[in-house]
């Protein structure tokens, strides 16, 4: 068990210098000059020369690479260019915003996805399996900023039941993380639905049955145990979308969080923000995958023991 | 995956399964919808004389069946600078269908490129390749195309760039396992017993094994390129101001909601509808096709 752990740890810094690389050549190598892109068109030649002597521009490009990898080890992303503070401490600062938001959005999506597909799983075939199903690929298809946009209009400006953006109080937070969860509940109401079909005509569900064990008993240990074990995955690998999806609500609602920074900072070509947002939502996303992956190890033993070989 | 019928010519289309409800039904529905789409992308912007430049300030803001000033009828309604509704529909409609389909070409190229040289010839190649995937999987896609596209700016040729970038791992990684499943089969033994080299084999003999599940890929994703083009418009990441997208014009009357409803919500029927049907078509598609992709 710990050689898969340190293994998967392994992978995880692997992949996360792969991200911090990538922000790398994006930022400095695919845009001509970077000191352009900071100032705009307008610049003169000696405003230009003069941020990229700051910006150490100037230097061969694998020491720039240095010493941005020497940063980003220390979490020193520089300053932001607009607001002349460090471009790290600002996104930390706006870190729990996005936490609480994508946390309410995952508990309400998990409770609420696994109960509904519970739900058609035991009904299946019948009119309310059918209704949750449909339901289910309406929100897993449509894009995140029209569902938000939709609620704000019914619950915002029709009803005037909650408000339609901004923060402060708990019911500002019940459209922006409904409306993250939506496509996460759809997609975990559906893997919980096929997983338990799935796993119902098992022999060892055939097994319990004959034992003369009762349906709750039969339902719950053994079959919810062995569905869970893609959901699992799932919500890993989901976890990646909601904090992506998380940096369009943002924008819908204004919550002040990671993604509205990080679109801001792209409006004011304010890069070092930027970096330090991707670095973060990325570092953030690895680290939950490690976990799940560890979960994972746990719930199947078949997956760290193939792991050791 | 081995389960496939052996495939005899450069590209034959898998047979569908028979229907075990009203699978075929639903089929025909999508297709009619998409069908529609299309032609309305093609000809709607023909039919209303769409100009993205002109602005009409007279007609700012008129509600849906309004007289313009220059005689004709707003069916949908005016923006906050004159423009017709139904003319931006109609052109997202286009800039939509065309970027999906773009996108998918290019993703496609790539995916199916990298994945057949990592599948054919594994090794060293194969686990550079695959690990940059596995880079790539690590990073959630929304957040890698806003990277690019606002490193790019926007334009239409980059909005198309960035969705590609965003969208190839899942065409590599299903073209490596159908490449897997398929190198050492007889056939392509045969054929390499033959005399075919390399090249030969891999676009030829087991290329067309690949086709089927490819298929698959590209139906289930065109929604999600077209909602991720969606997104990244209505961020102003996306289509450049003077290409009307769907999410651009959504994005546009959202300071509008209250007195000029219009303006977000047509187009934003329009986008949920065509996601929508893609999302119904992809799912269908897939059971009847290869239900064992369902992860997608």
């Amino acid at each position: 068990m710990i050689a898969y752990v340190l293994k998967r740890a392994g992978f995880s810094l692997f992949v996360l210098w792969g991200a911090v690389t990538v922000v790398f050549i994006a930022l400095r190598i695919v845009p001509a000059d970077p000191a352009l892109l900071i100032l705009g068109v307008d610049a003169t030649p000696d405003q230009l020369a003069a941020l990229r002597e700051r910006l150490g521009l100037d230097r061969p490009l694998i020491l720039q690479y240095f010493s941005y990898l020497q940063g980003a080890v220390t979490l020193d992303f520089g300053d932001s260019y607009r607001l002349q503070r460090d471009a790290m401490g600002l996104v930390m600062e706006r870190l729990p915003a996005t936490g609480q938001l994508a946390l309410a959005a995952v508990i309400f999506a998990v409770v609420v996805g696994l109960a509904l597909g519970l739900v058609a799983a035991l009904r299946v075939n019948t009119f309310l399996d059918r209704t949750i199903s449909v339901v289910s690929l309406a929100f897993q298809s449509l894009p995140s900023f029209w569902i938000g946009l939709v609620l704000v209009l019914v619950f915002a400006r029709a009803l005037h039941l909650l408000p339609s953006g901004g923060t402060g109080s708990l019911a500002h937070l019940v459209l922006p993380a409904l409306t993250l969860s939506l496509p996460f509940l759809a997609i975990l109401a559906r893997l919980t639905r096929s997983g338990i079909l799935e796993v119902i005509n098992e022999g060892y569900i055939q097994t319990a049955r004959s034992k003369g064990f009762s349906e709750r008993v039969v339902l719950f240990p053994h079959a919810i145990r062995n569905a869970l074990i893609p959901i699992v995955t799932v919500v890993g690998l989901q976890f990646g979308q909601v904090l992506g999806g998380a940096v369009i609500i943002e924008t819908v609602f204004a919550w002040p969080g990671v993604g509205r920074v990080l679109v801001e900072s792209i409006n004011y070509r304010d890069y070092n923000v930027v970096q330090a947002c991707v670095v973060v939502i990325a570092a953030i996303f690895i680290v939950i995958n490690l976990i799940v992956d560890v979960t994972y190890g746990f719930l199947d033993p078949r997956i760290r023991l193939g792991a050791r070989r | 995956m081995s389960d496939h019928p052996l495939p005899t010519r450069w590209l034959r289309l898998p047979r569908l399964a028979p229907a075990r409800d009203g699978g075929t039904r639903r089929l025909v529905v999508c297709l009619v919808i998409v069908i529609a789409y299309a032609l309305l992308a093609i000809f709607g912007p023909v039919v209303t004389g769409y100009n993205p430049i002109t602005t009409y300030v007279q007609d700012r803001l008129l509600p849906p069946g309004s007289l313009l000033s220059n005689g004709s009828v707003a069916l949908l309604g005016t923006d906050q600078v004159g423009r017709d509704i139904l003319g931006q529909v109609f052109m997202g409609a286009r800039v939509s269908m065309v970027a999906g389909i773009a996108t998918l070409l290019l993703a496609g190229l790539i995916g199916i490129t990298v994945g057949l040289l990592a599948g054919y010839f594994g090794g060293i190649l194969d686990s550079i390749l695959m690990r940059i995937a596995d880079i790539q999987l690590a990073f959630p896609s929304i957040l890698l195309a806003i990277l690019i596209a606002a490193i790019l700016g926007p334009s239409f040729f980059n909005l198309i760039l960035v969705l590609a970038i965003a969208n190839w791992v899942v065409f590599a990684r299903v073209t490596r396992s159908q490449v897997l499943a398929l190198k050492n089969r007889e056939y392509v033994d045969a054929a390499r017993t033959l005399g075919a080299r390399n090249l030969y084999l891999i676009v030829r003999t087991i290329f067309p094994g690949c086709v089927a599940p490819l298929l698959v890929v590209a139906t289930v994703e065109i929604g999600h390129v077209i909602v991720a083009e969606a997104s990244l418009s209505f961020l102003g990441l996306g289509t450049p101001a003077s290409l009307p997208s769907w999410g651009l014009t959504i994005s546009d009357g959202r300071d509008y909601l209250i007195d000029a409803w219009w303006i977000s919500t047509f187009p934003g029927i329009a986008l949920a509808l065509l996601v929508l049907t893609l999302g119904v078509l992809g799912d269908t598609i897939r059971d009847r096709l290869d239900p064992k992709l369902r992860s997608l």
